[in-house]
């Protein structure tokens, strides 16, 4: 299962695959990053609504696109994290940077 | 003797040992294995994800660190990068008791510094935007985690971790 991208209200929506490590870590923040080249995007939105797992790559994309949109004042947010992602962004420290929501 | 029919009683001891290429749809197979492998000991969920994810760590360390393949490939399935070295990651696994020790082994580049390697956030390849966490989830999913390396000597990864954490949920012997 691929990443699937839908851009609503400035806010660039992902929605993660099953599983994300890093043979699919680079395609998703390529394709991430062509839509924030493209629209005037505010905010990204990860969700995690179909993602059983996920390791240090996940951290990759989300720190990467981070850099990249926080400086222009864009935030970043997560929904649908299931408790092993959570612990993911905590230890990690990514929700220090990202807005964890139900 | 008598220690061998004791080690018996105490249920369940196996072995796993496997060779991949360095390529990265091995990893999610080798999480796999692992995964398959220590269901008959009934891990809960936790520990099942603590396990991917340290394996998942350590398969993706020896690909892209070790042997340098950065890029996603599927053989036969993508075009294939420009530069894949050739090269084998080894896995082995064993369960003594409700002990399950993971062993990653390559004959890649090895480690500079291994206590640099171990900083969160550390990573040698930002570009990649690899976040440098890696040996960090290692360490927090796993009860232990050695690392043995040396530059041009390759990089092994010794992890175990207690499973099945739940006393109260055994059975009676």
């Amino acid at each position: 299962m691929e990443a699937d991208f839908q851009v609503i209200d400035n806010y660039l929506m992902v929605k993660m695959p099953a599983e994300i490590d890093h043979h699919q870590s680079g395609a998703i923040s390529r394709k991430a990053d062509s839509f924030l080249l493209r629209d005037s995007i505010q905010g990204i939105v990860f969700d995690f609504e179909d993602t059983k797992f996920m390791d240090s790559s996940g951290v990759g994309i989300i720190m990467g696109r981070y850099k990249k949109i926080s400086c222009l004042g864009g935030r970043i947010f997560a929904i649908h994290a299931d408790r092993q992602i959570r612990r993911i962004l905590y230890i990690s420290g990514l929700s220090k940077i990202v807005e964890i929501m139900e | 003797m008598k220690q061998e029919e004791k080690k018996i009683s105490r249920g369940y001891d196996n072995e796993l040992r496997m060779e991949f290429d360095a390529v990265s749809c091995n990893e999610s197979f080798a999480r796999m294995a692992v995964s398959a492998f220590i269901a008959p000991l009934n891990p809960t969920m936790e520990e099942m994800a603590d396990v991917k994810t340290a394996v998942s760590e350590a398969v993706t360390n020896a690909i892209i660190h070790g042997y340098g393949n950065v890029q996603g490939y599927i053989p036969g399935h993508m075009q294939c990068p420009r530069e894949i070295s050739v090269g084998k990651v080894r896995m082995y696994c064993r369960i003594e008791g409700d002990v399950l020790a993971v062993e990653i082994e390559d004959d890649g580049q090895g480690i500079d510094n291994v206590e640099q390697a171990l900083e969160p956030l550390f990573t040698t390849k930002p570009e990649l935007e690899r976040s440098g966490m890696g040996f960090a989830f290692m360490e927090a999913f796993m009860d232990d985690l050695q690392i043995l390396s040396a530059p041009g000597r390759g990089c092994k990864i010794v992890m175990e971790k207690k499973l099945g954490s739940m006393p109260w949920l055994e059975e009676d012997e």
